[in-house]
């Protein structure tokens, strides 16, 4: 079987600081990966590396055993939503509309109703059909997060990027992305990249976990990544994970540190778009 | 050149036994009204309506300079505009939110085209066609350019329609599906800033954001469709353009007036729509 992601001592460096420092990581295809990690520890960087829009220092990275390139159109890809302006009034059946063939230039008479099929079908896969016709600037936060989903799988992708879909989600509509996402997932056999601060809401559907700190990588079951000695090595400080009734709580001394990276998240919100990249 | 023969003096108003001038008016407004409601409508998709004021005004710098080395000032807007808008599209990731940049830029320019002025006072009357318009002292000459530069700019929008929707909705995802979003900017404020050279012509650098954001803006609170929002657009352009020039007959008021008295109606009526 092809590997869906196979990557090999890739570095990668933004702005002159190293983000990842030759990794080296295999994901199978079907997988649904969790990438977890705190702020500015490369999620963002990986998935830009992957897209082709971030250029390797070293290393390489083979796509269903292909090279990667800007526009592969075996991705869908769900950025990071820091400023998905809300100004914008337009339905969702148009929103989505400029992303199909969006990249082609010139004058095109013919393609609405292959155009108007794959809107179709991404909002039924969604279960967001009868948003269509609402503008996107007035749907709620859970609502919107369907119609980007629903975007990320128009043209058929065999890899999904997701990049903090659960942002400014409530712990129920969180849910009910990560039930959607992993619902499609298994009906389409598709491989999903899904990062995320918080680990807990995705434990249940989680095949594998990527975790991100100090420029290294850890990959592998729950059981085998979220433990203390792993995550103390990567992060190159003490660390204890304690589970309690099916929850995990990684610590660091005495702060738990995805309650941090959290925090953190909220004040780069409320210092509007300039923060957004250095998040990466 | 042959603008400099037509504006010798502004009109307040017209009178009907001249369907010639008239005929120059109309056609002349309606292509201006067609191509900046077009360009308009991105303007504020993009949230770049400010930028476009700024465009007129460094519009003004260009067009006074021109006067001063003897060029034809539509010409001189045109170049400038066109290549601000350019420079723009080119810094657009740098200028996004940055109102206080773009409106030093717009004042700067607008210095500049007083200092201009300064070295050449004779033109009195031409300084106040560019700055609040002169619809009725379009010379029939000026027409060509005006189809030629309408046709420019359509075909050009056209052919850039579909990256330019998807930049303008989505910029990250369209860039990682491989769209250059500094070409595609470059190219639509490039294309902004003939657009504003041509509604210069009709209101005037100061109220072209009338004829240029007021059709597009109040479609954009009308409808949530691409499709029937540029057409909206259009449409009241054009209803504002013409009808402005109607009631200037009508009252002997400046047509510049009347065409933004119509434009803020219509927005202040899409205001009601909740």
């Amino acid at each position: 079987m092809t590997l869906a992601l196979d990557i090999e001592n890739l570095t990668l460096r933004r702005g002159g600081n190293l983000i990842l420092d030759s990794i080296s990581l295999e994901i199978e295809n079907g997988d649904f990966v969790g990438v977890l990690g705190t702020n500015g520890a490369g999620k963002t960087t990986l998935f830009k590396a992957i897209l082709g829009l971030v250029r390797p220092e070293s290393g390489q990275i083979k796509l269903f055993g292909e090279d990667i390139r800007r526009g592969n159109a075996h991705i869908g890809y769900l950025p990071q939503a820091r400023n998905l302006a809300s100004h914008i009034r337009l339905s969702c059946h148009d929103y989505l509309h400029s992303a199909w063939n969006g990249q082609t230039w010139g004058f095109h008479l013919n393609s609405r109703t292959a155009a108007d099929r794959a809107i179709a079908h991404a909002l039924h896969l969604t279960g967001s059909s009868a948003l269509a016709k609402r503008p996107i600037n007035e749907l709620s936060g859970g609502e919107r997060q369907r119609i980007l989903i629903a975007q990320s799988l128009m043209g058929a992708p065999k890899l999904l990027i997701l990049d903090e879909p659960l942002i400014s989600l409530d712990p129920a509509r969180q849910h009910d992305v990560i039930r959607l996402v992993r619902q499609i997932q298994q009906e389409l056999k598709l491989t999903v990249l899904f990062s995320a601060h918080e680990l807990n809401p995705l434990l249940g559907v989680l095949d594998r976990v990527l975790y991100l700190g100090h420029g290294k990588a850890a990959l592998g079951t729950v059981d085998e990544v979220v433990t203390g000695p792993v995550l103390s090595k990567l992060y190159n400080t003490d660390i204890d994970v304690i589970r309690v009734n099916n929850r995990i709580f990684v610590m660091s001394g005495n702060s738990d540190l995805e309650q941090d990276a959290h925090l953190h998240e909220h004040e780069g919100e409320h210092h509007g778009h300039s923060h957004g990249h250095s998040h990466g | 050149m042959s603008m400099k023969a037509s504006i010798t003096a502004i009109p307040t108003g017209i009178h009907m036994d001249d369907y010639d001038f008239l005929f120059t008016a109309l056609t002349g407004a309606g292509l201006v009204a067609v191509v900046a409601a077009c360009i308009g409508y991105f303007l504020v998709l993009r949230s770049q309506s400010f930028a476009g004021h700024a465009l007129s005004h460094v519009g003004f710098a260009g067009a006074t300079g021109a006067v001063l080395v003897g060029l034809s000032p539509f010409w001189g807007l045109i170049l400038f505009t066109g290549f601000a808008g350019l420079a723009m599209g080119a810094l657009s990731e740098k200028l996004a939110g940055r109102d206080i940049a773009i409106g030093m830029i717009l004042s700067l320019a607008l210095g500049l085209g007083l200092l201009f002025l300064h070295f050449y006072t004779a033109y009195a009357a031409q300084v106040s066609a560019l700055l609040f318009g002169n619809v009725l002292g379009i010379d029939p000459a000026m027409l060509w350019p005006l189809i030629l530069i309408t046709i420019l700019v359509l075909t050009a929008l056209g052919f850039m329609a579909r990256p330019l929707i998807f930049a303008s909705l989505q910029p990250e995802l369209a860039e990682a599906r491989g769209v250059p979003i500094k070409t595609v900017s470059m190219l639509f404020l490039g294309l902004s800033g003939l657009a504003i050279a041509l509604s210069t012509q009709i209101v005037g650098m100061l109220l072209v954001f009338t004829l240029l954001i007021g059709p597009a803006a109040s479609a954009q609170r009308l409808t949530c469709h691409i499709r029937s929002g540029l057409w909206l657009s259009v449409i009241f352009a054009l209803l504002i353009a013409w009808g402005g020039i109607g009631l200037a007959i009508i009252t002997d008021w400046p047509v510049s007036f009347c065409i933004t008295a119509l434009s803020g109606a219509v927005y202040g009526l899409s205001l009601l729509k909740t």
